[in-house]
């Protein structure tokens, strides 16, 4: 168990008091193919914020979710035959396969943020914000502990997030 | 209002006092002033948003206009002066399959051209920062005039793929994605940019595209064959002449779709290939995964099978787009373009409006000189480029430009040279250089097959350039080819 000097209740506290001290990218794994996956390797900055299952755990969920969202079987191609049918218009009611999973990302981010990252002051930005090209992990400190702020990025004096 | 005009030191004490009241700084004293702006606006790449950014297009859209005229003329003095004759003389299911087939072409040409082919959003300055500090690890101190190539080399599926860092997006490109120059955008699974739908063609809009330039085939055949069939029983009835004179518009519909069936009935060909063998214009005008290049090289995305490949090309599940482009801009979250003279977020988000959106003026003008300064160059490369093409035994890819197939083979040296170029001017203003790897296509394409002029409109666009840059560039496209 790692002993955490400061203790966040929720998200708006964490950001309200807390000061960014470093960003974390995760990039992503090309291994399979152009699919997106993110790579599992646990950054050292974490060491001494995180357990490594936790995270680990976090992001294979994310790249299961990935898969799911990107697999092609019987759903999609059906998908994909019904919307050309329709000239796609019925995209206007209906929201892709591809964009529900999406939205169960950001719900499961938001969870795992909630639960497990802010209480060690961490927070995980959704890929979709950021291109899916990284999983940005913020490292923050709190403003009363005597923090360094000297891997900020420009946004650190004015915007606590 | 006073806020932005305000002396420095004035400015500063105010700027601090306004961090520790609130968390989000910016929004507060300015929130009545600005209205809340939306990405699109911001938007570095050069592209042009209509309808509020619901429309994302090209810069250059004139020869999509002539594409939209030739069709709906075409298609409009066929159901106006063939059709009711063939209705009554045959079937009137003839007018209602062609109105189906030109329904469908224009349904796939706007989604075509008016959808994010799938456009890569630039780098945040954190996540470039953070590249940089890992590729300078990686390199170790920089040593003299040449620091090496920034690339990534990954294996897929067998193959070793080699992934290119972007100096305008401050990324690594992800596997088949490629940097177009003409809308300075990253796109995902670059195929190629298309002058005729006024757009790149990419990861999100190949399928449409495809299914476009198909529908477009049949319906140039049909009225083709339909305006003869019309031309032949008149004349059966009332002689060749005065079929003539009763329908001179046949005249104008046959020679329009003679000429346009060779191209597009070719271009379908070519790219029902590239589909079945799941490559992108762009992979296959280099030859990245041809048997020529050596013995064990194969093509590791495709499925094996054809009918794999069409239905993941065609019917596989559609990304969103990355973009966002109606979300609006949160003033607080770090913007692509970082400011360059220590202006205000309002100042930056500002310029970057006037570059992106209103006047492409003030990019335009050094971007002109450099893309002419590589396009001579470019003809000496195409060579070894359009080389590739009769090799396979591959069908002539025509009309479309293949944007940037030979660019991306460019030596190291290219790279950081005009690297220093472009830093020394990202430093000055918010000039965008192009690197050699993003210079618009070799016209070493264009004799392969534009019958339709295309190779014009590009260089009646640019001007002349300076000797200067004519004569450096034939030296490096001497280099490239003994390098070759």
């Amino acid at each position: 168990e790692i002993s955490a000097p400061w203790t966040f209740h929720n998200l708006q506290e964490l950001r309200h008091s807390a000061s960014l001290a470093n960003k974390v990218f995760l990039q992503r794994d090309y291994s399979d193919g152009t699919t997106c996956r993110f790579q599992t390797k646990f950054p050292s900055e974490l060491e001494s914020r995180i357990e490594r299952p936790l995270f680990e755990d976090t992001v294979k969920r994310l790249n299961i979710y990935y898969a799911e969202a990107e697999k092609m079987g019987g759903q999609s191609y059906l998908e994909g035959c019904l919307a050309c049918a329709t000239a796609y218009l019925i995209f206007l009611c209906m929201e892709t396969r591809y964009e529900k999973v999406l939205k169960k990302i950001g719900r499961y981010i938001q969870e795992q943020n909630e639960k497990i990252y802010a209480p060690r002051g961490l927070l995980i930005t959704d890929p979709i914000e950021r291109g899916m090209r990284v999983i940005e992990i913020s490292i923050y400190e709190d403003r009363g502990s005597s923090g360094s702020c000297s891997g900020s990025s420009s946004t650190s004096g004015s915007s606590a997030r | 209002m006073l806020h932005l005009r305000v002396a420095e030191p004035m400015r500063e004490c105010e700027y601090s006092q306004i961090s520790t009241r609130s968390s989000t700084p910016m929004e507060t004293p300015y929130k009545k002033r600005i209205p809340k702006r939306r990405k699109w606006q911001a938007f570095p790449g050069r592209n042009k948003f209509y309808c509020n950014g619901r429309i994302m297009m090209a810069r250059q859209t004139g020869v999509f206009y002539l594409t939209l005229v030739l069709i709906l003329v075409t298609s409009g003095l066929f159901f106006a002066f063939d059709c009711p004759f063939l209705s009554m003389q045959i079937t009137p299911a003839i007018p209602v399959i062609g109105g189906v087939l030109f329904v469908f072409v224009l349904g796939t040409l706007f989604r075509t051209s008016f959808s994010d082919p799938g456009v890569l959003p630039r780098a945040t300055p954190d996540e470039a920062a953070d590249l940089e500090r890992q590729i300078d690890v990686a390199n170790g101190s920089s040593s003299g005039y040449r620091p090496p190539p920034r690339t990534r080399e990954v294996v897929i599926n067998g193959q070793t793929v080699k992934l290119k860092y972007c100096f305008t997006c401050k990324i690594f490109r992800p596997p088949r994605a490629s940097h177009c120059s003409l809308c300075d955008n990253c796109v995902e699974r670059f195929d190629h940019h298309c002058p005729w739908v006024g757009n790149c063609v990419g990861k999100r809009n190949y399928r449409f595209f495809y299914m476009f330039i198909l529908s477009l085939s049949f319906l140039t055949i049909f009225i083709f064959a339909f305006v003869i069939t019309h031309v032949i029983l008149r004349s059966h009835r009332y002689g060749f002449l005065n079929t003539l004179k009763d329908s001179p518009a046949s005249v104008l519909e046959v020679v329009v779709c003679f000429f346009s069936v060779w191209s597009i009935v070719g271009l379908s060909g070519f790219h029902t290939y590239l589909i079945s063998s799941n490559q992108t214009t762009n992979e296959d005008i280099k030859g990245s995964w041809s048997s020529k290049r050596g013995k064990g090289n194969y093509n590791p995305y495709s499925y094996g099978n054809i009918f794999t490949n069409c239905c993941a090309a065609l019917c596989g599940p559609l990304p969103p787009s990355l973009i966002d482009r109606r979300g609006f801009v949160q003033l607080d979250t770090p913007q692509p373009i970082t400011p360059t003279n220590g202006i205000t977020m309002y100042g930056s988000t500002q310029s970057q409006s006037h570059m992106a959106a209103a006047t492409p003026l003030l990019q335009s003008e050094p971007v002109i000189l450099t893309d002419e300064a590589f396009l001579p160059g470019r003809t000496s490369l195409g060579g070894p480029c359009s080389g590739a093409l009769p090799l396979g035994g591959h069908p002539t890819p025509p009309t479309s430009t293949p944007n940037l197939s030979c660019d991306n083979d460019m030596l190291p040296l290219r790279n950081e040279q005009s690297d220093g170029l472009r830093h020394h001017h990202t430093d000055g203003g918010h000039h965008h250089f192009l690197t050699p790897e993003e210079a618009p296509s070799p016209p070493g394409m264009l004799p392969c097959g534009s019958p339709l002029g295309h190779s014009h409109t590009i260089q009646g666009f640019y001007n002349p350039a300076s000797q200067d840059s004519l004569h450096e560039d034939s030296v490096r496209g001497l280099v490239k080819l003994s390098s070759v």
